[in-house]
């Protein structure tokens, strides 16, 4: 660590700790890492980096941090896991603010007590903060959304310093710009979050899975999307399917009062037809090789969205151009609310999986050059890949809006401080 | 186009409470371009609508001759939107047909530097699309086709001009319905509700416009046609959706709306429950909460409420009530039928003296029809009145209501009657007052403001659906900071930098954008106070 930051960090209050080798993302070894306790002490880091013209990285359990692009650059990680507090859980009001270095399992266990839960799938490790920064979302996501729709208040430091709320404390406010919003998903690009206040929903009385194998994608296909569209209210429409060719099977998560989860379960194994069946415990392969999963360690996670009612050309396009590129995708995930996810194991050809991502862009129809006048429909993003992946597949494709998005990334940070090189067209 | 609205104050030359608003002052445009006041008068003033006069031919090119409205008593009929107490007249209306037409128009305002506002169904109730005596108003009512349904993936894609009400209508054959649904739904448009975010009485449950908006075509300030998201709600990059939707028509103007359709409920069922006072009324809200139960509504009506909807609808709610609590429950079939048996003792447990449910459609609808009326009805009780949007946390209801009864005590001539969305603590309190006493006007708007301040001190918010538009600017400070105003600023320049797009809408003082955000304008607090050093 140069002497320069380390006298600007001093001052500031926060941990810092000289960096090492674990503390490299993606190649890229900053040279500090500090470790705010408080708003004050994160806005005292954020104004000593921006005074040095250097640039920062806002890391939370770190368990993705290596995903997408490498930064262009990282000269001092943010570490939020010292503010960790449960600052208010309003339980009459359905409501929890926590810091952002709060982890998912220790609010659960929190919320848990007065029979209320933060409705998103995320590892039990993954801090608050890294959730909404990274729009984590897992199977849930049918019927609660992702973070952006569970956040309903936020509190950010800008790279100049300056310390900016939005939203509040309730449910129900249309008062100003939505900047919780912008920041879901921005991973770091355009500050740093150090508060999130949620909405929650009750514990479910009684959760079940209705589950079935399906020897092929087409009749999966229908009846997820059966099931997801019927007024059964599934609470996730989940398909895993391990190589090209294999036996599809299908999941759906009921949740509610316990009679009136029982008469569903019994209808919506009808709906799925013979074989189906009913259980207490999700499938094993439930929310795997997904964003709120550990994800294939060292191999390539893709994430396609589409219009549910592609889900059949899609799976179809997947096992085609495996074939053509050579490659053993495994999919997994929210086929209902059109999402999928396909794991590349970390054996895999670097190019031939280059390969079968740009295959797939154009099977699909969402590798078009950005032709802001259409509607996408879809997308596919990489996003985790080796190095070698990387250097040969632009890991998020054409992104909509994205002229805008760069004017967004100006206005909140001019200086290019924060995480460098991580977002989509290199923001 | 010479018809004169019905809401919008009667008549021509009819008594108003507030005159049209004077031609505003050009604001500063520090990187706007163009004359922006092509003629002045024989002292050198701008002359209001010459800069829109300029524009006609051009509007017209576009639009048509139809699509142009330029008289000065046709032009009256857009002079406001659902509040009614601001009124300006537009420089020049115009009411295109086509995205296409939409950017283009707004290239046009944007050369010549003239604003513009964008105006839906003008159901509005914050002012937000109040137009600009020195603008042009763009009117998306003739842009009302569904474009595309498809059931499978749950999606449908409008143009702006179409009904909240006729989304619904269409997908219901497929077994979908458009789940938010503002009480103007007849009316107001799609576009409209995403410039406001709206929610509606079902929105505790299903929530707001942002949770089923899945893409959206713009025009952006400066003309640029393009799409926000794909309609998956997973598109890359940054949620622009979310920060589009809500942001009062100050970022840009949508032409294509792709929303999700929700399964139809197997299910739905109402209860009427009276009790004694609010109190007890919320005390059951509390313990339905508690329970876990999350009805897809919950509202409530105070006995000066129901005695106005008693007086115009004659809904026939429980006599002597000092409050009714209408919860609804939506779902599949024996989730609704475990939960209204629930939901039913729970109200009990509160001391309802009374409880009605209702299963079918005619049933509900005459349980409804009490609280609907409502805002209307209390013209049957009183000359005038205001209707405040406030939000408390839902646990502080009783503690707000009566503060806001000891408020209203305190005033000579005022009355407060509530009406609100108790499962989300959204309070619409209907400010009373007679506008022909001197100073009855006044007193009523302070108390509307002093409501707004319970709320803010309660945690709440200063509006939960009607947006903040003209009429709450001035509260925006009283519930954020400096650093959050200019942060969300910060946004409104990235679309908007020029200003010209809705300009005086939400925020209290525009930002000039030409400032570089991150340059330092002052020493961070911890430096200036000696705890931070920085070299």
């Amino acid at each position: 660590m140069s002497a320069e930051i380390a006298v600007a960090l001093a001052g500031t209050g926060a941990v810092v700790g000289e960096a090492g080798p674990a503390d490299s993302v993606a190649g890229v070894a900053p040279a500090c890492v500090a470790y705010p306790g408080t708003v004050e002490q994160a806005a005292g880091v954020m104004t000593a980096v921006a005074g040095l013209g250097m640039t920062v990285l806002p890391r939370g359990s770190g368990r993705t941090i290596s995903w997408g692009p490498p930064p262009a650059c990282c000269d001092v990680i943010t570490d939020m896991t010292q503010m960790d507090r449960i600052l208010e859980h309003a339980s009459g009001d359905l409501v929890v603010r926590a810091e952002a270095g709060v982890t998912v399992g220790q609010l659960a266990k929190v919320l848990a007590e007065k029979g209320q839960r933060l409705a998103l799938d995320a590892h039990p490790g993954a801090t608050v903060g890294g959730v909404v920064a990274m729009g984590t979302a897992g199977p849930l996501r049918l019927r609660y959304g992702t973070s952006r729709d569970l956040l309903i208040g936020i509190t950010v430091v800008r790279p100049d310093g300056r310390v900016a709320h939005a939203g509040g404390r309730v449910v129900k406010n249309v008062a100003g710009y939505d900047i919780g919003k912008l920041f879901a998903g921005s991973r770091g690009t355009l500050g740093l979050i150090t508060e999130a206040t949620f909405r929650l929903h009750p514990l479910a009385a009684l959760t079940t899975y209705v589950t079935r194998d399906y020897a092929d994608a087409a009749t999966a296909a229908e009846a997820v999307l059966a099931a997801a569209a019927s007024p059964l209210q599934a609470s996730a429409a989940e398909i895993s399917r391990p190589e090209p060719g294999a036996p599809v099977g299908a999941g759906i998560m009921l949740e509610g009062n316990a009679s009136g989860v029982r008469e569903r379960a019994d209808r919506m194994a009808g709906l799925l037809g013979n074989g189906a069946q009913a259980a207490l415990e999700a499938p094993g392969w439930w929310g795997q090789q997904g964003e709120a999963s550990a994800g294939p360690v060292g191999g390539t996670l893709v994430r396609v969205t589409f219009w549910a009612a592609e889900l059949r050309r899609v799976l179809d396009a997947i096992d085609a151009v495996a074939v053509d590129a050579g490659v053993t995708p495994a999919v997994n995930g929210s086929a209902g609310a059109g999402v999928l996810y396909i794991s590349l194991d970390a054996g895999e050809d670097a190019d031939q999986v280059a390969v079968f991502v740009r295959a797939l862009r154009a099977a699909t129809g969402h590798g078009r050059a950005d032709d802001q006048r259409a509607l996408a429909r879809g997308s596919v993003v990489v996003l985790t890949a080796p190095a070698s992946v990387q250097a040969s597949v632009d890991m998020w494709g054409p992104v909509p809006g994205l002229a805008l998005m760069r004017a967004v990334k100006r206005q909140f940070d001019p200086g290019g401080t924060m995480a460098p090189g991580r977002f989509a067209g290199g923001i | 186009m010479a018809a004169y609205a019905p809401d919008a104050g009667g008549a021509p030359g009819a008594a108003r409470r507030q005159p049209p608003a004077p031609a505003q002052p050009p604001a500063p445009t520090p990187d706007g371009g163009g004359p922006r006041w092509p003629a002045l008068d024989e002292k050198g003033l701008p002359v209001a609508g010459a800069a829109t006069a300029a524009l006609i031919p051009v509007m017209t090119r576009i639009c048509g001759a139809a699509g142009v409205v330029s008289d000065p008593r046709d032009l009256r009929t857009y002079e406001c939107d659902g509040l009614t107490s601001h009124r300006t007249a537009p420089g020049l209306v115009v009411l295109p047909d086509t995205a296409e037409q939409v950017a283009e128009v707004v290239r046009a305002c944007a050369a010549a530097s003239v604003p513009f506002v964008a105006r839906g169904s003008g159901t509005g109730l914050s002012g937000g699309a109040l137009p600009r005596s020195d603008g042009v108003l763009i009117v998306t009512s003739r842009m009302r086709q569904i474009l595309e349904i498809d059931p499978v993936s749950r999606r449908a894609i409008v143009e702006p001009g179409v009904t909240n009400l006729s989304v619904s209508k269409a997908v219901e054959p497929y077994g979908f319905f458009y789940a938010p649904d503002p009480s103007s739904q007849v009316i107001c448009s799609v576009g409209g509700n995403v410039a406001e975010n709206s929610g509606g009485a079902h929105c505790l449950k299903h929530g707001f416009t942002v949770h089923h908006v899945m893409g959206l075509e713009i025009v952006t300030p400066d003309g640029d046609l393009l799409w926000l998201g794909d309609g998956t709600g997973a598109s890359p990059g940054y949620d622009l959706i979310g920060a589009f939707t809500g942001s009062e028509g100050t970022l840009g103007i949508v032409t294509k709306i792709v929303v999700k359709l929700t399964p139809l409920p197997e299910a739905v069922t109402c209860l009427l429950a009276a009790f004694d006072s609010t109190s007890a009324g919320g005390t059951a809200v509390s313990l339905i909460i508690g329970a876990g139960i999350v009805p897809a509504a919950i509202e409530m009506m105070d006995a000066l409420s129901i005695e106005a909807a008693e007086a115009a609808v004659h809904c026939n709610y429980p006599a002597g009530a000092g409050a009714v609590l209408v919860v609804e429950l939506d779902g599949p079939a024996a989730d609704v039928e475990t939960d209204r048996t629930a939901v039913r003792q729970l109200c009990e447990q509160a001391g309802a003296r009374e409880i009605r449910v209702a299963d079918d459609p005619a049933e509900r609808a005459r349980i409804w029809a009490g609280r609907k009326s409502a805002f209307a009805a209390v013209g049957r009780i009183s000359p005038a009145y205001i209707v405040q949007d406030g939000v408390v946390p839902r646990t502080a209801l009783s503690e707000v209501l009566a503060k806001i009864s000891e408020l209203s005590a305190s005033v000579e001539g005022v009355r407060v009657a509530n009406v609100f969305h108790a499962g989300d603590g959204n309070l619409h309190p209907l400010v009373l007052f007679d506008d022909s006493i001197a100073g009855a006007g006044q007193a009523a708007e302070e108390v509307s403001g002093q409501i707004l301040d319970l709320c803010i001190q309660a945690g709440g918010s200063i509006t939960g659906e009607h947006g903040v538009g003209v009429d709450k600017s001035r509260y925006m400070t009283k519930m954020f900071g400096d650093d959050d105003l200019d942060t969300m600023q910060l946004l409104r320049c990235a679309f908007n930098p020029r200003n010209l797009c809705n300009p005086g809408k939400v925020f209290p003082t525009p930002r000039l954008c030409g400032e570089v955000p991150g340059v330092r304008r002052a020493p961070h607090p911890a430096v200036a106070s000696g705890d931070v050093d920085l070299f």
